[in-house]
């Protein structure tokens, strides 16, 4: 295809991505170098019949004008990176020189909040990520071993918890596990504890969360592994039955192999999806205990009296696109590998 | 069959029962209690007063109230919220399949080592969480005055959209010959023309397929609808997480309940009828990635 006729299909597209997706991120870079102009204070005298007293208030017009004359902010250069809430370089080192053993230190890092927040990303990321795989794949083989007039139903139902919106979800599991709900007031009466409850502890939060997230993403990788089966050669399983193979043989010498892409695909998909978990923690509520970096930036919007922290939440956008860059470049090479046209032009 | 094999089946099927349970009851249990009041779905006492609705007798005379719903489509405006998120999703969906299938097939057809870069690109745009994205967006549209109509946020759900679309309409024409758009090109047809007339009518399949996930994709938002909506244009999924923020009055949380129970369905609707669809989908695209 010529280049002017590629040109002439591709713009729209390119162009939305280049304007909605390039752009942002340089914008958001150039935001995180800023941070919010300081409120004007002005000293007013405030009279009254006993007598004047001089107090301290916010100019609002001087303040309107100064944010309409220079919206970005000002200049911070990497303050904002290194600041409480974000990287926190003095408050580790202090953390450092303070704390006896390594366990104290770690317990002071997780308390400052994009460690916290980096942490449970990066728990929830590798361990529902396997446990997704796995959990799959089981599936895929079950399901391809029921009898075709109970496929079609099974798979209709084993779909939900993925095509369901992560909010919705969340909230429909969470009301179930709420003290009050059906599975929470179960776990009372089996460890006949009536104050237990799977939002009062950290650590049980941070299962429930793993525990939804395994539950919302198994389908995927179900799926596709269930489609892959479909496709394992015949003959080849045919022969490894011929040369003793058990069922086991046949699983491990034909079909895992058959199905590896497939699992290099699903990690892939499932990094990059994990990683930007948000939904869940807003759903469950579970922001006391675990937070994520998309948590982090949400709250920034959010936080305050209506003024948003554009420079904060830049940076730790920045920071996060950092991170899923570091997690995706081993799968982007080799995805660059396996799709390299073979001759340059053709 | 020997005794062996029986035992595996027996393991496999009780396996596969255990994960349709786990996969079906939390939505059957929600279902159910949307027609209860808050004091049974959640009860103190009793779970099993959520199933026959103790409560509900007590304060409504029947065994089943509407109240939930009622609440949030008429007292709070659910409706419109619906209505938004119909605008929404038709919108991202049709214009995202017109950009997708464009540049997909010159992205299929190219032979060029950029096509290539181009779907590179793609892939770490997908890789990008959206509510960094949104970090960007926010200051720029405050001040170009654009932040909070519905048609900001289509267009943004379509380009955060399109990386995937593309890079599922690229596999899928790489299935479809070559020979066939290009003998008709040799019959005097410009690309265009042999695009209009020989590769639409036969691109369906793989185009029902990527509108499914661009369909679940804006139908699922809550990350870029909760941050760039006014509260008046919300759609649905941010308006259930503010009733949540309201859930202190009593029976906000049956208004909720119902809201999400209204959301879930065009959902089931969706699968029931296009799960061929998904699955081939998937497949496509796992297979080629």
């Amino acid at each position: 295809m010529p280049h002017y006729t590629f040109l002439k299909f591709i713009w729209p597209s390119a162009l939305a991505m280049l304007v909605f997706i390039a752009l942002p991120i340089m914008s958001t870079s150039v935001q995180s170098l800023f941070i919010e102009h300081e409120k004007i204070l002005e000293t007013v005298e405030n009279c009254t019949p006993f007598g004047c007293k001089e107090i301290t208030k916010v100019d609002l017009e001087a303040t309107e004008a100064q944010k309409a004359e220079n919206p970005l902010g000002k200049f911070n250069g990497f303050g904002t990176y290194t600041n409480r809430n974000h990287l926190a370089f003095s408050e580790l080192k202090q953390a450092w020189r303070e704390s006896n053993g390594l366990n104290e230190f770690l317990a002071e890092v997780f308390n400052l909040p994009f460690y916290k927040a980096l942490s449970f990303t990066l728990s929830y990321t590798f361990i529902v990520t396997p446990f997704v795989i796995i959990i799959g794949f089981f599936i895929a083989l079950a399901v391809n071993r029921l009898p075709s007039f109970l496929k079609g139903p099974t798979i209709f139902v084993c779909l939900l918890p993925m095509i369901i919106t992560p909010l919705i979800g969340s909230l429909v599991l969470f009301w179930m596990i709420d003290a009050e709900g059906i599975i929470g007031s179960f776990l009372q009466s089996i460890f006949n504890d009536p104050n237990l409850s799977l939002k009062a502890s950290p650590t049980l939060t941070w299962i429930m969360l793993f525990v939804y997230g395994i539950w919302h993403h198994t389908p995927f990788a179900f799926i596709v592994f269930y489609a892959g089966l479909q496709t394992v050669p015949r003959d080849t399983l045919e022969s490894a039955m011929i040369d003793g193979a058990n069922r086991w043989g046949q699983t491990r010498h034909v079909i895992i192999p058959h199905l590896m892409p497939l699992a290099v695909f699903i990690s892939l998909i499932q990094i990059m999806d994990n990683f930007r978990v948000f939904e869940p923690i807003i759903g469950f509520n579970a922001q006391a205990s675990a937070t994520s970096l998309s948590w982090l930036i949400y709250n920034d919007f959010r936080s305050g009296d209506g003024d948003m922290l554009f420079g904060s939440a830049a940076a730790t956008s920045m920071l996060t696109i950092i991170g899923v860059s570091i997690l995706m470049t081993p799968v982007i090479v080799r995805t660059w590998r396996a799709n390299r046209p073979s001759q340059g032009v053709s | 069959m020997n005794k062996k094999n029986s035992w595996l089946n027996i393991l496999s099927l009780s396996f596969i029962l255990l994960w349709v349970i786990l996969a079906s009851v939390p939505f059957l249990w929600t279902l159910w209690g949307s027609f209860k009041v808050e004091s049974d779905f959640f009860s103190k006492q009793d779970w099993r007063n959520a199933i026959f609705g103790v409560r509900t007798i007590i304060e409504t005379g029947g065994m089943f109230t509407t109240n939930g719903y009622e609440g949030a489509w008429i007292k709070e405006e659910f409706w419109r919220a619906a209505l938004n998120t119909g605008i929404v999703t038709l919108s991202v969906v049709t214009i995202s399949l017109t950009l997708g299938t464009l540049g997909g097939y010159a992205l299929a057809r190219s032979g060029f080592r950029y096509a290539f870069w181009i779907l590179i690109a793609a892939l770490i745009f997908r890789a990008m969480p959206h509510i960094t994205l949104v970090s960007g967006y926010l200051l720029p549209f405050f001040e170009l005055g654009l932040w909070g109509h519905l048609s900001t946020t289509i267009i943004v759900l379509v380009a955060i959209n399109q990386p995937f679309t593309l890079w599922m309409l690229h596999s899928f024409f790489s299935t479809i010959p070559k020979d066939l758009d290009e003998s008709a090109m040799v019959d005097g047809c410009t690309r265009f023309e042999a695009f209009r007339h020989v590769i639409i009518p036969v691109m369906w399949p793989g185009v029902i397929t990527t509108g499914l996930f661009s369909f679940l994709l804006a139908y699922n938002d809550f990350a870029i609808t909760a941050l760039l909506l006014t509260e008046a244009n919300q759609t649905m999924v941010p308006k259930i997480a503010s009733f949540l923020g309201s859930a202190q009055e009593q029976g906000n949380v049956m208004f909720a309940v119902a809201a999400v129970v209204s959301a879930t369905v065009p959902l089931f609707m969706l699968v029931m009828f296009f799960q061929r669809q998904i699955v081939s989908g998937l497949t496509a695209g796992a297979v080629k990635g």
